[in-house]
């Protein structure tokens, strides 16, 4: 089992009070709120706590990005993970992921992700992600072919780090006269790619496909069991069985010596208000083309107020209760985990340790007692109930490359 | 006087185009907004009562078959030009509403002497000098269109509750507003360069409250058309037609009638 560390980096050093009145914590709330000589001290002790991590005993650093919003300060996935290329010496560096339909460079693209995969010297897993409706917004991206541009993306993606250039590409949404980029991946036939998501049956579709791991976000144990039916079937029809190493689980964890200390902490993961992404107005988080059109009459009577949130909105005692959300003392936590675990049966795990305005000590403490006892307990556990990650499964990087699969045709070396 | 509307559909650009028609006399093409539009209105009935009035949807809006390829209000002009070549009228007018005015826009500029007269309220299409064009893509469906009105009884008097069907429509509207005129967004760099060479007399009207199109690109046209006049409607915002329907049709029809 592949045990990593996650945080979404807060952005916390900021007037809370401010959000609430405005009404809204993404995509227009105003930078001015956003104090520069804060944001440095906390991107250099976010660095140093995944330095810790990776001390303390986790397998991988996840990363990820979000714009225009407190509570991600990570505009860039692709520079923390250069950054830990350079100064970390084991761990996996897992982007999960980059936006692909932000970029108008695919090419350039997996250039850097290139270098990163060189720089660490063979430790990148390169995920890849739609991106949220606010962040097409954000970046002037048109919402209605996001799906379109994610697939080609990923194609020429894949094609720049396996075929020699240079060679021409002509699609829908990119055009390249050269491709033939002087960086290639140091993984072959190319790192591993994981795909995170939330509720996009679409994209559990596409991603058992491609035959990558879903790393479902969160989702309650009920959208967990769904994603893996939609999954496993999709895997059955490309002709192979999906197994733990195809599935990947992150959910929200806090520890602490103490368990009243835990619970305290832990209430922080709601410190936007409840929301992952921050308090928006409907229409950000889903631009009209960006969700799929199946979804579209539940949508806008939401949008407009007429309708509950379809993912509902639950307090932190609900979380807890639904093991959304585990906190307490390593023994406890274990046990939680131990039982989601059972019921999940993931290959890959990641821990969302800490948010909010969580204090440095205790971060660090949560990260000691995170990486180095419960990590191993669940791990140990792991291997008894046969969840094996990708690479100790010896997993085929794409379908491409099964073995396992009659008649599929193998890629040359 | 109770106006008979027709509704049919045209293969045209391998799509179905639903069209709606009614009344006799010169052709007068119509081009709705961005939101779509609703089957009948006031305006629609006052033009038909003088003119051959039709209304195509606009590909991918309402009832007209969404052509996945398209990717610009110039496509959905010539798309426009098709169809009245298989209608076989000739000596048509071009009345553009809004979004519906960008298009009739590129229309005349890519045919400068084909239509007999233009009609433009509230047009987008041209960068404004002064302010930007709304941008709907940040607001809720409900709170855009009554952007567009400056009296929300107006607003009301079309819309009614809103239907969860008129929301599904412009969401649907939105999403090919979004497939055509993303960016930038509503308008065109090189459309006030071609306006130049457009032979047919235009009539620009604005509503004076319009919060979704600034006068300035009223203007803006005005300038760059030979033979422009700008009109201002008071108390009246951006879906002028909706909310002003007498004002509106009072101005096109004369201006459409005169020789």
């Amino acid at each position: 089992m592949h045990m990593m560390y996650f945080t979404e980096q807060p952005m916390s050093a900021y007037d809370a009070k401010a959000g609430l009145d405005y009404g809204a914590t993404a995509l227009t709330f105003s930078n001015k709120y956003f104090d520069p000589n804060e944001g440095s001290r906390l991107y250099n002790e976010y660095l140093e706590e995944y330095i810790l991590a990776e001390e303390c005993g986790a397998d991988g650093i996840m990363l990820n990005e979000h714009h225009n919003a407190p509570f991600c300060m990570q505009a860039r996935t692709n520079m923390f993970a250069a950054i830990l290329a350079a100064v970390t010496k084991r761990v996996k560096i897992v982007i999960l992921g980059n936006p692909l339909p932000l970029t108008e460079n695919p090419v350039q693209l997996a250039e850097e992700l290139a270098m990163i995969d060189m720089i660490s010297k063979g430790r990148l897993v390169s995920g890849f992600v739609r991106g949220g409706g606010q962040e097409q917004l954000a970046n002037g991206v048109n919402p209605a072919f996001n799906r379109e541009r994610f697939i080609e993306a990923h194609d020429l993606v894949q094609k720049t780090w396996t075929q020699p250039g240079p060679f021409r590409w002509e699609g829908t949404h990119y055009q390249q006269r050269v491709v033939n980029p002087w960086a290639i991946p140091m993984q072959k036939p190319y790192p591993r790619v994981w795909i995170p998501g939330v509720l996009s049956k679409e994209t559990v579709i596409w991603t058992a496909q491609q035959r990558y791991p879903y790393i479902a976000l969160n989702t309650s144990l009920e959208a967990t069991k769904t994603i893996h039916e939609t999954y496993n079937q999709a895997a059955a029809e490309a002709g192979y069985t999906a197994g733990p190493e195809n599935f990947g689980y992150l959910i929200r964890v806090h520890v602490q010596d103490t368990e009243e200390k835990a619970m305290q902490n832990a209430r922080q993961f709601m410190w936007m208000q409840g929301e992952f992404t921050g308090l928006a107005n409907p229409v950000w988080a889903n631009p009209a083309g960006y969700f799929s059109p199946s979804g579209r009459r539940g949508f806008v009577e939401f949008a407009v107020g007429r309708a509950t949130n379809p993912r509902g909105a639950p307090t932190f005692e609900d979380q807890v209760n639904s093991t959304m959300i585990i906190a307490g003392t390593p023994d406890q936590v274990i046990e939680r985990l131990k039982y989601l675990v059972e019921h999940t049966r993931p290959g890959i795990m990641g821990i969302w340790a800490n948010d909010g305005s969580v204090s440095k000590e205790d971060r660090r403490r949560c990260i000691q007692l995170l990486c180095g006892e419960v990590m191993p307990a669940i791990k140990e556990f792991g291997a008894g109930l046969g969840l094996k990650d990708p690479w100790e499964a010896n997993a085929p990087v794409h379908l491409r490359y099964s073995t396992d699969i009659a008649g599929q045709k193998v890629a040359a070396e | 006087m109770s106006v008979v509307w027709t509704d049919t559909v045209k293969e045209i650009a391998g799509i179905k185009l639903h069209l709606s028609r009614a009344g006799s006399g010169p052709t007068v093409l119509v081009l709705h907004h961005d939101i779509g539009t609703v089957d009948r209105l006031p305006f629609y009935d006052a033009l038909a009562a003088k003119f051959d009035v039709v209304i195509p949807h606009h590909p991918g809006w309402g009832k007209s078959e969404r052509p996945q390829w398209m990717r610009h209000p110039r496509d959905i002009a010539a798309v426009h030009a098709w169809l009245l070549a298989d209608l076989g009228v000739s000596g048509v007018s071009l009345v553009g509403l809004g979004f519906g005015g960008w298009i009739a826009a590129e229309m005349a500029s890519l045919a400068p002497v084909t239509y007999k007269k233009l009609v433009l309220v509230g047009a987008m299409g041209i960068k404004p000098p002064e302010g930007d064009i709304a941008d709907q893509a940040i607001v809720s469906y409900i709170d855009y269109p009554r952007a567009g009105f400056h009296d929300q009884a107006a607003f009301a008097a079309v819309y009614g509750d809103v239907t969860t069907d008129q929301l599904e429509a412009w969401d649907i509207a939105r999403e090919m507003s979004f497939r055509t005129a993303w960016k930038p967004y509503m308008y065109s760099q090189t459309l006030p360069y071609l306006l130049g060479g457009v032979r047919t007399p235009a009539l620009v009207i604005w509503g004076d409250d319009d919060r979704i199109v600034p006068l300035s690109a009223g203007q803006a046209y005005a300038r760059a058309l030979r033979d422009a006049t700008l009109t201002t409607i008071p108390a009246c915002g951006h879906f002028a037609e909706m909310e002003k329907p007498d004002a509106v049709a009072r101005l096109a029809t004369d201006f459409l009638s005169r020789s």
